[in-house]
């Protein structure tokens, strides 16, 4: 997910989703500590970072694949230090790399964290692994919750794409695009993964004994699931108060959220009224919108481009301007 | 192996930046990251078939890499790697709407603005300041640690990798890549010395009296210079996206154009 | 600045997979020396030390720091006291700057703010790295390393340095550096090292370490010029000791004078 297309809304209501859950995490983390924790989340937010630069070749295909990590984040740490440990390489990824953003992070943590993390390692993963770990059954546990994990992930994609209004996509193409997509990538997550937890499992068998006896997540799953269910109940609320908002379109909503007011209107009409002087003034423009918004798109833009084009040279050339006398004052100075 | 050189050259390059010391890079962290987050949402609250009203917001990465001094050419290629992703969802959208060019210009735009602006927020204050400004709008210590504890053993790490890397291609002189098969053990190895290295910082830290809580920097104050900081360039994002400024502009050239 | 003498007696350690690696090692250090502790790979030495600064416990024995035996209780006391430098930097190093660095250890005794700087640049000018304070580790050289490193103990004024292979991996003008450096520390000091030469310029006293035991303990002269003994327990005599491979002489006699 990238900040170009989301919208204000969609990235606030993820971020809160993100934030909770993080939050109830980090408490879960600060009462089992165990503060050996801490190194080891930091030590292993930066071994996936690396191994995610591993490109394994895939037999036959020609192709490459490499690890995402969240589930084996989850499978190594437990689920909570696991979803933090993957908050801060994705806010790591967004700073120095630009995957992702500031505003996509909400969404991103929660589509490669949440889903993962809570949801494929608790009832999945868990399940499968439950009678005692074997070869086979960390195959299995792997590759099925990787898949599972990452369709989920890649889903909620879909819809935040899709609630964010920024592209026309329909929902149908978008989501047989992504899920497949996402398929693929997922059986080369589960076969990684299933690899790597197999090699400590049998390399140093301690460490995920340690993590299935830390967090008893299959035990007293009725907490958990209200946790889950309550999550799930702010996120939905929060996209379906956006939904039910009079515009569908989530435009004006975002902006009254941006500007704390329902303002908009007002400032738009002001926007008018103000271009209706000019243009009585100058007594020279048709009639028409010069807020080149979500209106009777057609039309308007035939009758813009003129004007649009000069002013978009303008304000770049004005840009231009301002960006020349930085540079001359700086090299004065 | 060049992902792995690149990924550590472009974390030395934003390192080196945060330390220069310009007017922008001495601005309290606080106020630039909210100054960030107010850009970002505005510029991301554009409809989808905005493009003119975009342009104004080129304005704030411009100065800021002027003021800050930093190289145009690095960013530019950093953007340029990231594009291709939104490139793969954005050139669909002409095949669904004949306006859909206009959307795909929009969310390029987009892109290519947030992603600067993100670069410059971490390549003026460097992510120990960005972790104090976190501190400081309450994030957990826990977070905040592990977050910085990740981002230095990055490094250690890849480096580590890259010895791996090598080790292997050596020995494997056929084929692109790690093979599958040897995936497990490959990836497991680096994993297990991760695992002790994770120990022995943790020693190290336990035996200079860490205790489960991080203690971060002493507050540096806000000052007004700070304030109005993040006060103008709101002001300057909210103007911009309430009035159609290169409609307006394009609105007078017309006008004195006409008389 | 050093008070306390360290005391270690019957101590014996396993580790969980069941490999015995100390048997029975008893020895005392007193206020203000410097001792090294040598043995080939595997000896133990670093277990040791381990066990001397509480991060492992013994299965036998104790390890007394002034009059207050090392036990999950006293911990926060005993860390206090003694600064451990690890042999590798990075584990050392795990904050994203060298001053964030330095201060970790006065920030989680809760000083004020100003202490902490007080005591940061304090101890960066004692290694000689003031420059480096805003730089990030990992853009520093192994030397540099190492010395924030100390540096990020030093700041915590403790009464008693214990390094863990402070010299390896330096070269050779980084190595001179750190020698001149610990010669100038007051600290009561315990160095492990296989570089035979540092310990012969920087310590006073040699403990060696053969399979989990002592094998000799004594001073500097005594076991560094035993070509037996640092033979048998994996070591040989320190380079500077050796006769000149071109004129057969003895070049350097820190001892005879």
């Amino acid at each position: 997910m990238a900040d170009a297309l989301i919208s204000p809304v969609v990235g606030g209501t993820m971020m809160a989703a993100t934030a909770c859950v993080a939050a109830y995490s980090i408490k879960k983390v600060q009462n089992d500590l165990d503060d050996k924790k801490v190194p080891l989340m930091g030590v292993m937010g930066a071994f996936v970072f690396a191994s995610q630069m591993i490109n394994f070749s895939i037999p036959a295909t020609g192709s490459s694949g490499h690890l995402g990590g969240g589930m084996l984040l989850a499978i190594l740490l437990g689920p909570y230090a696991g979803f933090l440990t993957m908050a801060s390489i994705l806010l790591i990824q967004a700073l120095f790399f630009g995957d992702g953003g500031l505003l996509a992070y909400g969404c991103n943590v929660f589509n490669l964290g949440f889903y993962t993390c809570f949801i494929a390692y608790p009832f999945i993963y868990k399940r499968i692994t439950r009678k005692g770990l074997t070869s086979g059954r960390i195959f299995g546990a792997s590759m099925v919750s990787s898949i599972l994990g990452l369709q989920m992930g890649a889903f909620s994609v879909v819809l935040e794409t899709l609630f964010s209004g920024k592209t026309e996509l329909p929902f149908n193409t978008f989501a047989l695009l992504m899920q497949p997509i996402h398929l693929g990538i997922g059986i080369v997550e589960g076969l990684v993964t299933a690899a790597v937890v197999n090699f400590i499992w049998k390399a140093r068998p301690e460490i995920l004994e340690h993590t299935a006896a830390g967090t008893t997540f299959g035990r007293i799953p009725i907490k958990k699931v209200l946790t889950g269910i309550l999550v799930a109940a702010i996120a939905i609320g929060g996209f379906v108060s956006w939904f039910a908002s009079s515009d569908p379109d989530g435009l004006e909503w975002s902006m009254e959220r941006t500007a704390g007011t329902t303002e908009l209107k007002a400032s738009e009409s002001t926007v008018h009224n103000m271009l209706a002087n000019i243009q009585s003034k100058t007594a020279f423009l048709p009639d028409y919108g010069f807020k080149t918004a979500t209106g009777n798109k057609t039309d308007s833009y035939a009758g813009t481009s003129i004007s649009g084009i000069v002013g978009g040279a303008l304000t770049l050339g004005l840009a231009g301007l301002i960006g020349l006398v930085i540079s001359v004052f700086k090299k004065k100075k | 192996m060049s992902k792995i050189v690149d990924s550590m050259y472009n974390i030395r390059l934003l390192d080196d930046l945060a330390r220069k010391d310009t007017a922008i890079h001495r601005i309290h962290p606080v106020p630039k990251l909210l100054t960030t987050i107010v850009y970002l949402i505005v510029v991301v609250s554009f409809n989808r078939y905005e493009i003119s009203g975009l342009l104004p917001f080129v304005i704030y990465p411009m100065v800021l890499i002027l003021l800050a001094e930093l190289p145009v050419m690095p960013i530019l290629k950093r953007l340029l790697m990231v594009e291709p992703i939104i490139i793969g969802i954005g050139i669909l959208n002409p095949v669904f709407d004949p306006k859909g060019w206009i959307t795909f210009a929009s969310i390029m735009m987009k892109c290519g603005l947030t992603v600067t602006a993100c670069l410059i927020l971490v390549s003026t204050t460097g992510l120990d300041k960005i972790a104090q400004a976190l501190r400081t709008l309450k994030v957990p210590g826990i977070f905040v640690l592990q977050l910085l504890l990740t981002f230095r053993y990055i490094s250690v790490l890849i480096e580590e990798l890259a010895r791996m890397v090598r080790a292997y291609a050596l020995r494997a002189p056929q084929q692109k890549g790690v093979r599958l098969k040897d995936c497990g053990s490959f990836a497991g190895q680096l994993l297990l010395r991760t695992f002790d290295r994770a120990q022995r910082v943790y020693d190290s830290m336990k035996l200079r009296g860490f205790s489960g809580d991080y203690h971060s920097y002493g507050k540096s104050n806000v000052t007004g210079k700070d304030i109005i900081y993040l006060m103008a360039w709101s002001l300057f994002f909210i103007i911009a996206r309430i009035y159609d400024i290169p409609a307006f502009l394009g609105l007078l050239f017309e006008g004195m154009s006409n008389t | 600045m050093s008070h306390y003498k360290l005391k270690v007696r019957n101590l014996h350690f396993s580790y969980p997979d069941g490999h015995e690696a100390i048997k029975d090692i008893s020895f005392t250090i007193y206020p203000g020396e410097s001792v090294g502790i040598i043995g080939e790979n595997g000896s133990g030495k670093s277990t040791l030390l381990l066990l001397i600064t509480g991060v492992l416990f013994p299965d036998k024995g104790e390890v007394i720091v002034g009059d207050v035996s090392v036990t999950k209780k006293s911990l926060a006391m005993i860390r206090q006291r003694l600064g451990m430098v690890f042999q590798d930097s990075d584990d050392q190093l795990f904050m994203t700057t060298v001053f964030d660095d330095v201060a970790f250890g006065p920030r989680n005794y809760n000083l004020d703010e100003k202490e902490v700087k007080a005591r940061v640049d304090e101890a960066l000018d004692m290694v000689g790295i003031p420059h480096l304070k805003d730089r990030a580790p990992f853009k520093l050289s192994g030397g540099e390393k190492r010395a924030a490193a100390i540096a990020g103990v030093l700041s915590m004024k403790p009464d008693m340095l214990i390094m863990d292979e402070p010299t390896s991996g330096l070269d050779p003008k980084s190595r001179r550096r750190l020698i001149n450096t610990l010669k100038g520390f007051s600290h009561t000091k315990i160095i492990t090292s296989h570089d035979l030469d540092m310990v012969l310029e920087t310590c006073d006293r040699v403990i060696v370490i053969k399979d989990g035991e002592v094998a000799a303990n004594g001073t500097t002269q005594e076991i560094l010029t035993n070509q037996e003994l640092l033979e048998k327990c994996g070591l040989e005599v320190p380079l500077s000791l050796q006769k000149c491979p071109v004129c057969g002489m003895i070049k350097w006699r820190p001892f005879t004078n």
